[in-house]
Formats: structure tokens, C-alpha cells, sequence
């Protein structure tokens, strides 16, 4: 007769999962379609934080508007200032000083150990574990330490200019970089004794949410979620910007395609991470931290795109110019909006309780998905 | 052959638990380094980083003299319309007229804290300053004005 509130027709259970739920880390909504505890379809909705940034893009000037590109994915806000800094010295045809590029690798490299310390806590505490959280971010508390002292914020640093950086590096990064290393070589090994080795969180990421090599491929995932299936999408190592072509270091792949896989990815890249750091820390070569560049910026018409490697993918910049001092358009290509359209087939089939373990491996950060 | 697999991985379930417990005991036991902020209380011994960017401010020396020369090239530069310059035009003792600021009113509110216009800033006026305490009652009070009264330009800065 009547449909009960919150089924479908053929009896299935229809549940939101936030825009407000603690697991969801922001303000992801998700539409859930359960026959019993098992999940049939997941609906993402969009758009609690939809800010138009690509919009608000088109009226900065091509200084003006890395800055609003930090608020994108603002736990990688070093690595979004790159992807926009690198396309507008693409179209310029800015050559970038040797100690720039360097300290932009360094940079990103720190930031993107910053970035994995968070979701490693967060996603301890997701699946029940709430230690991890105060370990990791102790440690991340050094890096963000490390960056007010250079770029005069912790996360939002706009430090990043077109032709190089906003001011040198503060005369003690060095030393403090080198101590972060040491502390954190130790700190790491922890980490695999707190969590990586518990026979629970095994148990419950091992076999959970599988995403295969083909659809990793299909949906369009970039970054550890890709590396988790065996699918090679390290732009640093395929397409190699700044200094990255120079370092050595290893692309992380895994070939588990389950949770537990995307959790390994990321445990080996900060690894990774830290030797990339460590092999330039002592090499920063002496010089300009910038190039001498036009007061007024325009670039010249045409189409520019440039992509960086961002903790969580691929991030790329899309700037349409008609040759004045904005852009004409300007698209970006996030991660996060490609990785989390794999969570319906990842989740299908699999028990309501793994979804937020499913989640967290995708690191999914929403103010990244809506822009 | 089962049963000795099944308690091989009962221990070993157990070992792994022991293992992290352990790391948090020593944790329990061994809080030498606190590294918790007692915020509110420490606020005399607080220090923050020399180029924490927290909002716009301009020096004055003990002379009531600024830097700022109204050249608008920090308004040109903020994204957000932040800075507004407000210029008037100064008699000096030779009967020449000279432009000069009147007012350059910030919009705390609005600061993203960007650092452009410390950049653009030919004559290094304006900087910013290491605060953070910016909560007010009333949102009209986020709006400054950036000169002191009656001060004026330094006497060398074009």
C-alpha cells in the first residue's frame, strides 16, 4: 500500500550517510541502498562545498589566483600552488631557478608526508583505533612547524610564485628537515608495530573493498588508490617535473587491489618521500630563489595544461588564455573526484560496516571533489 | 595438521595485539616529552614563527613616520579588495603639491593572509605581523585603518 519512509519499491533500505557523519570527514553525502547489511549501490552527492574556484579563477590575475588553489585540497596545498605555478610558467616560459625547483620538491615531499600522516590517523580512528591519531600527529606537528617557519602558515602557504618561491628558506629549515628525518625514521617503524601488524585491522581491511587493475583504469583513479591495484600512475616517475627526473626513488605498486593494499601503498611512499628528501636536503644548490619575471603577467592564447603528482593523484591545470592579464577559463582535474566515483564498485556486494574502512583508504578529502 | 595451523594463528593474533599494547605502555609510561599547548596559560611565553603571516600591519618609527608612499600597488595586488588606499594631496614648503595617503583601510575580514601585497610593496610599508587574537564583538571593528593619525611619510622614501 503505503512505502515505508526510507525503502524502495522492492523493499531495499535507503540510508543517508552524512553530509554531517563523523567517518565522512567533511561534508560527503552518501545515498546507501542496503538489502539487509549488505550494500547494493552507493550515490555520492555533491556539492555541500561547492566554493566555484575555477569560477573565481577566471577573475584573479595569474598571481592572484594560486593562492585560492590551497583551499582545493588543503592538506596538499604546496603541490596544488605547483600544478598552477608550473602551468603559468609554462605559458611564460619562465625557466625556474635551480634552488627553486629543489625546494619545491623538498617542499612537496614534506607536505605530502604531512598529508599521509593525517589520513593514517584518521583512518586508524575510523576503523575504532583512536592512538594512531595523537602519534601521527605528533610527527605532523614537526612538519607544520617547519613550514611556519618558512611559509609563514601551516597550511594554507601560498609560498609558490610564478618564476619561483615568495621569499628564501628560513636559515634553520635545513637543520630542522634533518632532525624531522631522523625522529621520523624511528617514528615509522611504530606505526607498522601500532597498526600495519594487528591481527584486527588485518582482518578487517584484508580482502575488503576490491577495485580490479581494469576498473582502477575505467574510473579514472590516479595516486595510491591507483598503485594499490597494480596500475602505474606516478607522475613523477611517468611525466617528471621540477627535480624529480634527477632523485631516485621507487613508484610504489601494489598488486593486493584491497584496502589493505591502498594502506600499504601509502606506509611505503612516505618512505619513498623520505629518501627523496634526504638525497637533496644537502644538495640545494646556491642562487635565486626566483626568476626575474614581468610585473603584469599575460599569457600568450592558447591552451595550457600541466599535472602534478598531489598525495592523493594526479591533479592537473587547464588554462584556456585569450592573451590578456586572466584566464579565459580555467579547469582542474582533482583527484579526489575520480577516486571517489570507484567507491560504488568498490563497495557493492560488501558489508555496510566496511564502508568507512573503504573510505578512509580512498583519502578522500571533499573540499578537493566540489571545489 | 588444522588444529596446529589454527593455534599457530591464535598466538600470532595475540603476539600482534601485545605488540602495539606494548608500544602504547611505554607511551603510558614515558611521557617525558609533552608536547601539548596549555594555550590560554602560556600566552606570555608563546612564540610564533618571525614570518607567521597573522595580519597587515604598517611600522611607524618613534617619529609617527610610516613608509607608505599611496602607490596602490598593494590594492592592484590583493585577490580579495582587502587594502583600499585612500589618497590626498599634501602642500609642502615649497608650494608644491604631493600625493600622499590619506587613509589605507584593511579589511581584516577579508585577508586571506595571501602575503601579495607585502610583495607588490615597493617601499616595504606594510608587513605582516605575528597575531592571531582577532576575534571582536563587533564585525565593524575587523576594519582598520592602517596609518596613525597625523603621521606622515618618511622623509627619503619615493
Amino acid at each position: 500500500m503505503f512505502e515505508e519512509i526510507g525503502t524502495t519499491s522492492n523493499g531495499d533500505l535507503q540510508i543517508n550517510v552524512g553530509p554531517q557523519h563523523p567517518a565522512t570527514h567533511g561534508v560527503l553525502h552518501l545515498v546507501l541502498t542496503l538489502n539487509g547489511e549488505t550494500i547494493k549501490k552507493v550515490e555520492p552527492h555533491l556539492g555541500y562545498i561547492h566554493r566555484s574556484i575555477e569560477k573565481m579563477c577566471e577573475s584573479l590575475s595569474y598571481r592572484q589566483f594560486i593562492y585560492v588553489t590551497s583551499r582545493m585540497d588543503y592538506l596538499s596545498a604546496h603541490m596544488n600552488n605547483h600544478a598552477c605555478a608550473l602551468c603559468v610558467e609554462k605559458g611564460m616560459q619562465i625557466e625556474v631557478p635551480e634552488r627553486a625547483q629543489v625546494i619545491r620538491v623538498i617542499m612537496d615531499e614534506l607536505t605530502r608526508i604531512a598529508s599521509h600522516e593525517l589520513w593514517w590517523g584518521a583512518m586508524a580512528m575510523d576503523i575504532g583505533a583512536f592512538t594512531p591519531f595523537f602519534h601521527s600527529f605528533r610527527e605532523r606537528e614537526k612538519i607544520n612547524e617547519i613550514m611556519e617557519e618558512t611559509c609563514g602558515a601551516r597550511l594554507t602557504m601560498n609560498y609558490y610564485v610564478p618564476g619561483g618561491l615568495m621569499a628564501d628558506l628560513h636559515p634553520d629549515f635545513q637543520k630542522k628537515v634533518k632532525e624531522f628525518i631522523i625522529q621520523f625514521k624511528q617514528r615509522i617503524d611504530e606505526y607498522d608495530q601500532l597498526v600495519t601488524g594487528n591481527i584486527i585491522f588485518q582482518n578487517r581491511m584484508k580482502g575488503v573493498g576490491i577495485l580490479s587493475k581494469e576498473d582502477a583504469v575505467s574510473y579514472g583513479c590516479t595516486g595510491p588508490t591507483a598503485r594499490g591495484s597494480g596500475l602505474s600512475s606516478d607522475i613523477r616517475k611517468l611525466y617528471p617535473y621540477a627535480v624529480y627526473g634527477k632523485v631516485e626513488f621507487e613508484e610504489i605498486l601494489e598488486t593486493g587491489c584491497d584496502s589493505f593494499a591502498r594502506y600499504m601503498v601509502r606506509i611505503r611512499e612516505m618512505k619513498q618521500s623520505i629518501r627523496i628528501i634526504e638525497q637533496l636536503i644537502d644538495q640545494i644548490p646556491e642562487g635565486d630563489f626566483q626568476a626575474k619575471t614581468k610585473a603584469v603577467l599575460k599569457l600568450p592564447k592558447g591552451e595550457f595544461y600541466t599535472r602534478v603528482e598531489t598525495a592523493r593523484g594526479e591533479l592537473g591545470v587547464y588554462i584556456v588564455s585569450e592573451g590578456a592579464t586572466t584566464p579565459y577559463r580555467i579547469k582542474f582535474r582533482s583527484p579526489g573526484f575520480s577516486n571517489l566515483s570507484a567507491l560504488d564498485s568498490m563497495a557493492r556486494g560488501s558489508k555496510l560496516g566496511d564502508l568507512v574502512a573503504m573510505m578512509g583508504t580512498l583519502d578522500l578529502v571533499i573540499p578537493d571533489i566540489d571545489r | 595438521m588444522f588444529l596446529i595451523k589454527y593455534i599457530k594463528e591464535v598466538f600470532g593474533a595475540i603476539r600482534s595485539l601485545l605488540v602495539g599494547m606494548r608500544l602504547t605502555g611505554y607511551y603510558f609510561t614515558h611521557h617525558k616529552e609533552i608536547i601539548t599547548e596549555q594555550y590560554p596559560d602560556n600566552r606570555d611565553t608563546l612564540k610564533l614563527a618571525d614570518r607567521f603571516k597573522g595580519e597587515v600591519v604598517m611600522p611607524h618609527d618613534e617619529k609617527n613616520e610610516h613608509r607608505c608612499t599611496g602607490c596602490t600597488a598593494c590594492e592592484l595586488a590583493c585577490p580579495n579588495g582587502t587594502i583600499k588606499v585612500v589618497t590626498k594631496f599634501d602642500i609642502t614648503p615649497e608650494g608644491k603639491k604631493k600625493k600622499a595617503i590619506d587613509k589605507l583601510v584593511y579589511h581584516l575580514e577579508l585577508c586571506t593572509m595571501c602575503n601579495l601585497c607585502i610583495v607588490a610593496c615597493p617601499s616595504d610599508a606594510i608587513v605582516m605581523a605575528p597575531t592571531f587574537e582577532h576575534s571582536v564583538f563587533d564585525r565593524s571593528a575587523l576594519t582598520k585603518i592602517l596609518n596613525k593619525p597625523d603621521s606622515k611619510i618618511m622623509e627619503g622614501v619615493e
